[in-house]
């Protein structure tokens, strides 16, 4: 039953009903009821994970090494547990920045670098071309057995086949055709395939059903359940090796590898990445994936270790290559429907990885790679072509050709000498090196170009060196030499043991070398610098995550007229059309013709054109179309960083403005006062010149009359001699008086501070004006000056003071009937001394001014006609000496009825004195007067 | 006929000095101490000339000035301001106001008398 | 999707878990001889501890307070 034409004619049926599936869900999806939009479809397609590496290769591998073939399964479980932190991430930054490859990704996320996109590319097209092989070798080799049935007959190594005879070529031809005819049909915005998505669903169902039915077959049908199988391979020692992982320190370290290794496999690999990010349609659907796809890798590992024992306890070792252990079994019992199911299942595992992986490399070499290529070569005139829509699908469509003729030209060079899990590991590396530049883009804002590049770079050229180049080499398409000796006989320099790194598998040792040349390079370049202002802007978009968004930076702005026709280049004016009407109704218009042309009708063009042709050319074209030129990212953030240096300069400005209206207010203040100061110092020193001047003249008056007049009779020269005399006396007496001041009022006097008898000094004081006193026959009287009244003071200073204030009062009191009468007493706080003279008393408006420089009541009292001798500084002089003292000095007085100068001190802590009985002097005058009576005659 | 001079001064020693030193000029003096004493002796005594003092109790000889000046009767009144203030503005005041001339103290007796013959000559 | 950080936070416990499990040292306390209900230690271990992980996932997510 299953001759050639059978198993041709299940393939093409099976090809038929998928491309149906596809068919009818974008045409469910054009009408806006999505058969994807579920989350168990987006889990199932996470499936294309699952190759013929693991429909086939896994069991060949477990027959090599028993547990070993798990770890590329544990590791994107562990992966997806940590989908909330970097898939999420991923998804939501892709779907902001309308990212469509993983190459785009990279190329976005640094600054949209068209270098860093082609080199992503070409990269993933190199590093994924071992894996389309392997699926290419899987598919034939399957065709191949199954074309010998009922006879179990290994196939011929496929150098050994002449061209055309090798089906290999055949599936590749086929499998491009399909992937064209799948993949390319029409141009979308976004670069998602629906049709695909469901197609690749349906296969995951049919592989895992496939190879369900074979374990069960094989652990029930030709076995008693799995204990059996086990028990049965124990007894065999060659078999019961494989029961193991592992009997070295080595292999633990390899196991580590490949559970990292698939790890960033299942998030990396073109497939995965299309699958996982580009095509999911509603970022909810990662909940139950995180489960659900772990749960389908489970389920499609169950029985491979039961199916590889019993395929080694089936045949004898050697006749059956162990990759093939999945359809020979079934085949070696005659299951005739079941080797079909397990051909058709082998097919979907290799067509949905090969029609996926295409698909996004043939995207991302047209985005790219070619039309950054063609759109910067002038002689073509691409960018003024009216529509490019075909040349991207042509250019789509070749490139899926190339891609897989490349995959078999890798299938022809090396494909025999290694098993399928073995070429599967050298695309894992390969996609590997993409882990620092994605992982360290998603968290590390301080990543540049430069870095990705270099890192990029370098742990390509190491993963090629050391794993790429000497599977060419083992299959003897390279002189293998430099892999025994080393690069030109450089013991060092053995691409399998770089630098004398022994005792690790090829793929450790590659990741090993790659991984560390890469990360070091990304990390040590981007430190080179900081990230420029491009670099920063996309930073802040991947890193801060879709919040952190913003509008695209245009600055000028185009209409429909200009933006429609350029979308429709590229995406067919139909669809052009479509999405501009989508994108009017979301804006709450009514059509096309009412969208203005603004920045957000750009940055939505730009956007339409990113899913076409990546963002980085996409940018480009709107550019030319925009034709001003668009407001780069750098004038952007210059923008931005100077609109936040302007709010923050205007915040400071009106600080300052305020600090500097206050300071301006307080200036103002200062030289008010300051010009209130030099008023009255002017005054100050014009008075002192005027009480300087006056002795001086009435000195120099009579000098030179006295001079110039010897005749002068004696008693008037006497006389004159006398006035000389006395003003000689007030002139110094002023220009002490006036040093004093000056030191008192700098601070500079020196004072003696000591505890002082109150009673003591007016005695003393009044002695020493005894004989003016007497002269002028003016009374002084004492009261209540009682010892005990202690103040802490400069004994000398509170003399000055006591002299000045009983001088004073004697100059203004009549002669013969004046009285002066001085009183102390004090309360348990102070000390209160006053000064009372029956004089002519002082105008309540003069009370202050007395205390004022070289004031002397005399222009506002009538009653101070008669100028007193005297400075003028002596009071001001006492109160400053008093207020030294913390005390206060102050005048009381009623015009006509005499002056009361009254002073107070701090009584000292610890004074003897109770306050002096009976003495203690009531601050009213009018009290005092009456004790002290016949004052007033 | 001798000159009559009024001297107006609170400063009794600069007016004993005055006093004697006009005397000994031959001309009739008489004295005032303060303003208003000077405004009153200047319609009694009718001076040829007036020694002025400016710090005065009552009114200062800025106002003395104002007054005789705005007085027709003493409009030949000759005014010497005596200032011991030596300021720009109190000479450019007295002048402005109508005084003859303008000495400062402590003067020389000699160019006092000089200045006094030479304004009433 | 996985609104919750606490969800995140769990999951990623599981995957500091998943890394403990499903490596050395652990799995050299399977890797012995023996069975374990007919089935090697090893093999017996890791895919029992694998379900466990994904039945635990499955419940971190699904649970009705994220």
């Amino acid at each position: 039953m299953l001759q050639g034409w059978v198993i041709v004619l299940a393939s093409f049926l099976y090809l038929g009903v998928l491309f149906a599936i596809a068919w009818y869900a974008d045409r469910r999806a054009d009408l806006g009821r999505s058969l994807i939009a579920n989350p168990v479809v987006y889990a199932l397609s996470l499936g294309v994970y699952c190759t013929t590496w693991t429909f086939y290769g896994s069991v060949g591998r477990a027959a090599a090494s028993g547990i070993g073939f798990l770890p590329i399964y544990l590791g994107p479980t562990l992966l997806f547990a940590l989908a909330g932190f970097i898939l999420h991430k991923m998804i939501r930054v892709a779907k902001t920045n309308r990212i469509t490859s993983i190459a785009d990704f990279v190329a976005s996320r640094y600054g949209k670098s068209q270098v860093l996109g082609g080199l992503v590319t070409v990269i993933a097209v190199v590093g994924v071309v071992p894996y389309i092989a392997l699926q290419l070798k899987a598919v034939s080799n399957s065709f191949s057995i199954l074309a010998s049935y009922p006879d179990i007959v290994m196939p011929a190594t496929a150098g050994a086949v002449p061209l055309f005879y090798d089906s290999a070529l055949y599936v590749a031809m086929i499998l491009a055709a399909f992937t064209i005819l799948f993949g390319t049909r029409h141009l979308d915005a976004t670069e998602r395939h629906e049709g695909m998505v469901a197609a690749i669903a349906v296969e995951s169902v049919v592989k895992l059903v496939a190879f369900l039915a074979v374990g069960v077959f094989v652990v029930w049908g030709m076995h008693d359940g799995v204990a059996d199988i086990f028990a049965q391979a124990a007894a065999v020692p060659d078999v019961a090796r494989r029961l193991a992982t592992a009997d070295s320190p080595a292999a633990y370290g390899t196991w580590g590898t490949l559970i990292f290794l698939s790890m960033f496999a299942s998030l990396l690999l073109p497939r995965q990445f299309q699958i996982a990010v580009v095509e999911n349609v509603d970022e909810s659907h990662l909940r139950r994936a995180v489960w659900m796809f772990p749960l389908y890798l489970f389920l499609i590992n169950l029985f491979v270790l039961p199916v590889a024992l019993a395929g080694m306890l089936h045949f004898p070792a050697g006749t059956v290559d162990a990759d093939t252990f999945v359809l020979t079994l079934p085949m070696a019992h005659q299951q005739e429907a079941l080797t079909l199911l397990v051909y058709i299942g082998g097919l979907s595992a290799a067509t949905g990885m090969v029609i996926v992986e295409t698909i996004a490399l043939s995207t991302m070499v047209c985005n790219d790679l070619v039309m950054p290529l063609l759109l910067r070569l002038p002689m073509l005139g691409l960018a003024a072509r009216a529509d490019l829509s075909g040349l991207l699908l042509e250019i789509r469509r070749w490139a899926i050709a190339v891609i897989l003729g490349l995959g078999y030209l890798y299938f022809r060079v090396a494909g025999e000498a290694y098993a399928l899990v073995s070429i599967g590991l050298i695309s894992f590396a390969a996609v590997a090196q993409f882990a620092p530049a994605v992982i360290g883009g998603l968290f590390w804002k301080g990543g540049t170009r430069d870095g990705a590049l270099t890192g990029l770079a370098a742990g390509f050229v190491v993963w090629a060196y050391t794993l790429l180049l000497p599977s060419f080499a083992k299959s003897g398409w390279l002189p293998d030499g430099f892999i025994a000796h080393g690069l030109f006989g450089i013991e060092l320099l053995r691409p399998q043991h770089l630098f004398g790194l022994t005792g690790l598998d090829e793929i450790t040792h590659c990741l090993v070398w790659s991984l560390l040349a890469n990360l070091g390079t990304y990390i040590g370049v981007s430190l080179q610098r900081v990230p420029n202002v491009r670099e920063a802007r996309q930073a802040t978009l991947f890193v801060g995550g879709a919040e952190a968004a913003g509008t695209p930076g245009w600055r000028s702005t185009a209409g429909v007229a200009d933006l429609l026709p350029l979308a429709g280049r590229f995406l067919g004016l139909a669809r052009a059309k479509e999405a501009f009407a989508r994108h009017a109704q979301q804006r709450g218009l009514k059509g096309i013709h009412e969208l203005p042309a603004d920045a957000r009708l750009v940055g939505f063009a730009e956007a339409l054109l990113a899913g076409a042709i990546g963002s980085a050319s996409a940018r480009v074209m709107v550019a030319s179309v925009v034709k001003e030129e668009p407001l780069g990212l750098d004038e952007v953030m210059n923008i931005l960083d100077e609109a936040s240096q302007v709010r923050a300069y205007t915040r400071e400005l009106e600080q300052k403005s305020k600090e500097l209206t206050r300071a301006t207010a307080e200036l103002r203040e200062a030289n008010a006062r300051l010009r209130e100061l030099d008023r009255m110092k002017d005054d100050f020193i014009s008075t002192v010149t005027h009480e300087l001047r006056t002795p001086l003249t009435s000195i120099r008056a009579f000098s030179e009359m006295l001079q110039e007049d010897p005749k002068i009779d004696l008693a008037q020269r006497s006389r004159f001699v006398g006035i000389i005399v006395s003003e000689t006396v007030r002139l110094s007496r002023l220009i002490n008086q006036i040093l004093d001041l000056a030191k008192l009022e700098s601070g500079r006097a020196e004072w003696t501070v000591a505890a002082v008898d109150v009673a003591e000094v007016i005695r003393e004081a009044a002695e020493s004006l005894t004989v003016l006193f007497a002269e002028k026959h003016v009374t002084l009287e004492f009261a209540g000056c009682e010892p005990g009244l202690t103040v802490l003071a400069d004994r000398d200073r509170l003399m000055q003071v006591l002299v000045n204030l009983l001088s004073n009062a004697l100059k203004f009191v009549p002669a013969g009937t004046g009285r002066v009468t001085v009183d102390a007493g004090g309360t348990a706080s102070e000390v209160r001394v006053s000064v009372v003279d029956n004089g002519p008393g002082i105008q309540a408006q003069d009370r202050e001014v007395i205390f004022d420089k070289f004031h002397q009541g005399a222009t506002t009292s009538d009653v101070l006609t008669d100028k007193p001798q005297g400075t003028g500084l002596g009071l001001p002089i006492s109160r400053q000496i008093i207020e030294y003292f913390n005390g206060r000095l102050w005048a009381e007085s009623t015009p006509g009825a005499g002056a009361r100068f009254v002073f107070t001190l701090p009584r000292q802590a610890g004074d003897n004195g109770a306050i002096p009985q009976g003495d203690s002097v009531p601050a009213g005058g009018r009290g005092y007067k009456e004790e002290s009576p016949g004052g007033n005659s | 006929m001798s000159h009559r001079i009024l001297i107006v001064d609170d400063e009794p020693n600069i007016v004993i000095s005055l006093e004697y030193l006009m005397k000994k000029e031959g001309f009739e003096v008489a004295v005032a101490t303060d303003g208003e004493a000077a405004l009153q002796q200047a319609s009694t005594f009718v001076p040829d000339l007036i020694l002025l003092d400016i710090m005065m109790p009552k009114k200062s000889g800025f106002e003395v000035c104002q007054a005789l000046r705005a007085d027709p009767a003493l409009a030949a009144v000759k005014i010497i301001m005596l200032t011991a203030k030596g300021r720009e503005t109190e000479v450019t005041k007295g002048l402005a106001l109508g005084a003859d001339a303008y000495i400062t103290k402590p003067f020389s007796t000699k160019d006092l008398v000089a200045q006094i013959k030479s304004l009433l000559a | 999707m996985i609104r919750s950080r606490l969800t995140a936070q769990r999951l990623a416990f599981l995957f500091l878990l998943g890394c403990f499990f499903f490596n050395y040292p652990l799995l050299s306390v399977f890797n012995r001889g023996g069975d374990f209900f007919g089935l090697p230690p090893l093999y017996a271990w890791l895919m029992g501890s694998w379900l466990a992980l994904i039945v635990q996932m499955a419940w971190v997510v699904e649970r009705k307070d994220n």
